[in-house]
């Protein structure tokens, strides 16, 4: 055994439907810390790996958001708990990016505690919100909240591991399926957040995280017709505002969140699951409403 | 009478060709609804600020009955200076009484207007069909009666929104901008004014250009309800007026119900403000009837689906999908009931079928019919002479029409209905959902399981089963993907006017 | 009956009704506004439809002797006047009806098969039909066996039917269903597929004798049953709704709903009846109000 044994370094690559591509083009950018430290050698994602990360994420959509709410809870609290148990590897690595040990370590300890928090709302934010109409007719009518589809998100900067966390939970509890890129300067945790999520029991293109540049792949989620809402959770300042929401040509739901700061009481709550709901509502008639007896 | 033999002898005649002959042994006489007791001023100025005055533009145009062709008033157009001076008005009235005012207070100005809306019924309905096209029996029976029950709906939400949304104290916005469609002019106003007031927002309403009466008729019964000046303000005028609200810069909201096409158009001009946006958009319903289904409900449901309000209606079931071992019974069924339709003057009680909201909408739906009849589709219409003067539609079916065709992928907002086969769930879930629309959808069976199993994957915000068409204030009424977002209706539409 | 040969379809597959629906669509007809010379129109052909009924037990032979009167002179003050479709009576009237109504078109009409409850046997009902056939009578108004029906013993229904027809001999059967037993929408249809495809010359809602008689929905069920017969077989049946119709806008609303759903060929005494007894007088009001402009009382109306 030698004491000068030589570290093997990660490789970043990225996570589409299920798997650990590298860049279709070959792209790459040197992640750093605030020393100059030179961390990883990240993807730098394309328009075309954002274009396939959302095929993947539309055919997973019919599972998931058909899968029983219960389960998808379980599967949520799973990703908790692979999460807690490699809670050190991602200090490490959240240190590495310039966060304070303490940080660090508060921020993975949010990052779990806010998956539980969701696993636990996946069955419930339907119970809370959906509703029975008393409608003025002999009909049942009710409304409940479900998935919107495939949600792109851009995360930020700031807590890169719990920004993330806070964005992709609430979406995929709802039944989404999601596109993310992370933040560029940080992205090394979401990558391992990543691998997190593949030894988690979510099915393959439920959540896929595109590395990369922003200002290029956010409008490319943008543009894309068959992405329903868009998460903005990136700085307020980082991204062209309006060319993102005039790339929106299929009536994007639009969600922005520059201002939430992930580490409060206001990081979490079930209006974060419903702003990518829809609701729909059912009627059925109802035979010898409002009185006894046949009235026919 | 027949003895028996005779009888008998007919029954063999008949078994031929079996066919049912109406309107031939009893015609009704017309029966129209009165105008004595309708006022409709030549001229109507804008309400602002609790008066009407006229328009900085100093331009008025003509709104006709599209039954007659005849003019009924003129109507002042509000320009961008308009817009401005409403917008002022209503946000002086947000940062003044009304904004101050309790939610219990609000609620009994909001009731108010219910019941004003109820005592003046009669004459709201005989407008909303002189200026519109509907037929009374439509206007009379449901536009009007569902405006007053969504003012009165929502007014009692006005003291209780900290009940609405759990763990929140929601706030309103502000002033809302509000742009509303033509096909049922006075309840989308109800739509969209009731909640806003509950919430205790103020208001900028502009109402379509060729139906704005009554929503000036509404204006006069929010005078006559004391409401503080400014808190609803109702512009009249075409796009350019609209887009002058939208882009307006002391708008906290905006509500429009509309086409997709403005409705993108929308999107985009508030894309950077911190304006919140509600949109109900086109629609492409598919309605769906399986072999199981109650067949003589289900075609009515087709009837009320696409010839409802000349099938000017977002929501309309203008895709009819047939599983195919009753396909023939069904369009057996559906000539029949369409040969009973009768399309004539919107005055008339009996009719069912009323005038076309406008020439322009008119000439869209010409349009549609051509391109079906090149597309190869099978066009089929009721035998009925239409009147000389107006602008009418004879329900028109096509049947033999492909998934890719443009009159089943396109919205023709008229009584023009196609007609498509399907063997299995799985096929008629994939074809209902194959439009980038999403708005509602009917589906009609005699069993439960699959009831559920399509009201699921359907992907549309309101799906009727064993019904169509039903609407009601409790009820949230809005689309998935290109249909639009927020909701409208129930408490779900509340929390577009509201901070939650 | 050589005409129509017997098909005994698997009735638990007839059609169901969606019960709010057929509420609606029959309100619908009642949004009709019948006015003017249509409203005078269609009182000629109410009238004309009535089968003017009496069906008590203390009937006297008096009693139906003025009835078939007013069956010929419904309101001599008015000129123009059709006469009713029928008398119909117990079957130990339908002799003395018979008699007083001899010289005119007016048929006689009775019931049969231990009406109104029908519970007895086959062998009784079967005399009791061949009795008023033989008094004269040129309409049966059966009814169906409900405890075997609502058991699912369609079959036994479909049989006792056929075998009645059999018995009426060329008198026109019509099979009252006693729909408010039956309990729903979906059985009125169910029971509407046996009477016919077991010989059913009419179809007919009620006895009269039960809560709830005719309605329209129920009428309308009926029509459409008749409509899809129709359509299957070529063959025409008749539609009596009965007991409850007492008013002419009532009876208005019916003739709508015949119009729009089985159309001209039925809008006619030999495919409609009113099962009443009140209703005549009501017509005649309506039509005495046409005629001078003014409301009328009761009192100018004879009741017989």
């Amino acid at each position: 055994m030698s004491t000068n044994r030589l570290s093997i370094l990660k490789t970043y690559k990225l996570y589409i439907g299920g798997q650990f591509p590298r860049t279709e083009s070959g792209r790459s950018y040197k992640a750093t810390n605030s020393k100059g430290d030179h961390l990883a050698n990240m993807c730098w994602g394309s328009k075309k790996d954002v274009r396939d990360a959302i095929v993947s994420a539309r055919a997973a959509w019919k599972g998931w958001s058909a899968r029983a709410a219960f389960n998808r809870g379980q599967i949520l609290y799973r990703i908790a708990e692979m999460l807690e148990g490699r809670s050190e590897q991602f200090v490490s690595e959240l240190v590495s990016m310039d966060v304070t040990a303490q940080d660090a370590k508060e921020e993975v300890q949010d990052s779990i505690d806010r998956l539980v928090y969701y696993a636990g709302w996946c069955d419930k934010y339907q119970q809370v919100f959906g509703t029975v109409n008393p409608v003025a007719s002999s009909h049942f009518n009710f409304s409940v909240p479900e998935s919107t589809g495939v949600v792109g998100i851009v995360s930020k900067e700031a807590s890169p591991l719990l920004s993330l966390v806070s964005l992709i939970a609430p979406a995929i509890a709802g039944g989404n399926t999601v596109v993310v890129i992370p933040s560029y300067s940080k992205p090394l945790a979401a990558i391992s957040f990543a691998e997190v999520i593949n030894d988690s029991d979510v099915p393959g293109g439920v959540i896929n995280i595109i590395t990369g540049k922003a200002t290029e792949l956010a409008p490319a989620l943008a543009e894309h017709m068959d992405v329903n809402a868009l998460v903005l959770g990136n700085e307020s300042d980082e991204l062209d505002k309006d060319a993102i929401l005039k790339g929106t040509h299929n009536l994007k739901r639009i969600v922005a969140y520059h201002e939430i700061n992930w580490k409060t009481e206001q990081g979490q709550s079930p209006y974060f699951i419903l702003d990518l709901q829809e609701t729909k509502t059912t009627w059925h008639p109802i035979e010898n409403i409002g009185g006894a007896g046949a009235k026919y | 009478m027949a003895t028996t033999k005779k009888t008998a002898t007919k029954k063999v005649a008949k078994k031929a060709a079996p066919s049912l002959k109406f309107n031939t042994a009893w015609e009704y006489a017309p029966a129209l609804e009165g105008t004595s007791h309708v006022t409709i001023a030549p001229q109507y100025e804008l309400f602002i600020d609790g008066k009407f005055v006229k328009p900085e533009s100093g331009k008025y145009f003509n709104t006709i009955n599209p039954a007659t062709e005849a003019n009924l008033s003129s109507i002042a157009e509000a320009n961008a200076a308009d817009v401005d001076k409403a917008v002022k008005a209503a946000r002086k009235a947000y940062n003044g009484a009304w904004g101050k005012m309790s939610g219990a207070e609000r609620a009994k100005y909001i009731f108010r207007i219910s019941r004003m809306i109820q005592e003046k019924a009669r004459e709201l309905c005989v407008i909303e069909t002189l200026d519109g096209g509907k037929p009374i029996r439509e206007s009379r029976d449901i536009d009007i009666p569902l405006a007053a029950n969504h003012f009165f709906y929502y007014a009692g939400w006005a003291d209780k929104l900290d009940y609405a949304f759990p763990n929140r104290k929601p706030t309103s916005l502000g002033v809302a901008g509000q742009i509303i469609p033509w096909n049922f002019p006075l309840l989308m106003a109800a739509w969209k004014i009731a909640p806003a007031l509950a919430t205790g927002n103020t208001v900028v309403l502009k109402p379509a250009e060729t139906t704005p009466l009554t929503a000036l008729k509404l204006a006069e019964i929010i005078q006559e309800c004391d409401l503080p000046p400014g808190v609803v303000n109702i512009l009249t005028g075409a796009g350019a007026t609209g887009a002058a609200l939208v882009q307006h810069n002391d708008i906290n909201k905006i509500a429009f119900t509309g086409s997709t096409e403005v409705g993108k158009l929308i999107q985009q001009a508030c894309a950077g403000s911190s304006k919140k946006l509600t949109l109900e958009l086109g629609g492409k319903a598919a309605n769906i009837i399986f072999e199981d289904a109650p067949l003589d409900q289900a075609v009515e449901g087709i009837i009320n689906g696409i010839f409802f309000n000349q099938g000017h209606v977002c929501c309309a079931g203008s895709r009819l999908f047939v599983q195919e071992s009753v396909y023939k019974t069904v369009l057996r069924k559906l000539k029949d009931r369409m040969a009973t339709l009768i399309v004539g003057n919107p005055l008339d009680k009996n009719t069912d079928i009323g005038a076309i909201n406008s020439k322009q909408q008119l000439d869209t739906i010409h349009k549609y019919i051509t391109i079906g009849k090149k597309e190869g589709a099978e066009m089929y219409q009721t035998d009925i002479n239409l009147p000389r003067k107006g602008f009418y539609c004879k329900p028109t079916l096509f049947t033999d029409v492909a998934q890719s065709s443009r009159i089943a992928q396109e919205e023709i907002f008229g009584p023009v209905l196609t007609v498509q086969t399907f063997r299995t769930e799985d096929e008629v879930i994939e074809k209902a959902n194959n439009t980038p629309y999403g708005l509602s959808a009917g589906v009609w069976t005699d069993k439960g399981s699959k009831i559920f199993n399509l009201t699921t994957k359907i992907r549309a915000g309101v799906v009727w089963a064993n019904t169509y068409n039903k609407f009601d204030p409790t009820s949230p009424f809005g689309g998935y993907k290109e249909s639009g977002y927020g909701r409208e209706g129930g408490l779900q539409g509340l929390a577009g006017y509201l901070h939650i | 009956m050589s005409e129509r040969s017997i098909v005994r379809p698997d009735f638990r597959h007839s059609p169901s009704i969606d019960q709010v629906g057929a509420e609606e669509r029959a309100a619908r007809f009642t949004k009709r506004s019948i006015k003017k010379e249509s409203k005078l129109q269609g009182l000629h052909l109410a009238l004309s439809m009535i089968d003017l009924t009496t069906l008590e037990g203390k009937d006297t032979p008096g009693k139906v002797k003025q009835l078939c009167y007013k069956a010929m002179h419904p309101h001599d003050a008015l000129e123009g006047l059709p006469t009713v479709a029928a008398v119909c009576v117990f079957p130990s009237m339908v002799g003395i009806a018979k008699k007083a109504l001899e010289g005119s078109k007016i048929k006689v009409a009775s019931v049969a098969t231990a009406f109104p409850s029908g519970q007895s046997t086959r062998d009784v009902k079967l005399r009791d039909t061949k009795y008023a056939v033989a008094e004269g009578a040129d309409e049966v108004d059966m009814v169906i066996s409900r405890g075997k029906f609502l058991a699912g013993e369609y079959n036994f229904v479909f049989d006792e039917i056929a075998a009645i027809k059999e018995a009426c001999g060329n008198a026109r059967l019509k099979v009252i269903l006693e729909t408010g037993e039956l309990g729903s929408l979906d059985k009125v249809r169910r029971a509407s597929d046996i009477a016919m495809h077991a010989g059913a010359d009419f179809i007919k809602t009620s006895t009269g004798k039960i809560q709830p008689a005719a309605t329209m929905p129920v009428t309308l069920v009926m029509l459409e049953a008749i409509r899809d017969f129709y359509y299957e077989t070529g063959i025409q049946i008749g539609m009596k709704p009965a007991g409850g119709i007492s008013k002419s806008k009532a009876a208005l609303h019916y003739l709508v709903m015949l119009n729009e759903v089985l159309g001209a060929d039925w809008m006619t005494n030999e495919w409609f009846r009113f099962g009443a007894s009140s209703l005549a007088n009501d017509v005649l009001m309506q039509l005495a109000k046409e005629a001078t402009g003014r409301y009328q009382s009761a009192d100018y109306f004879s009741i017989d």
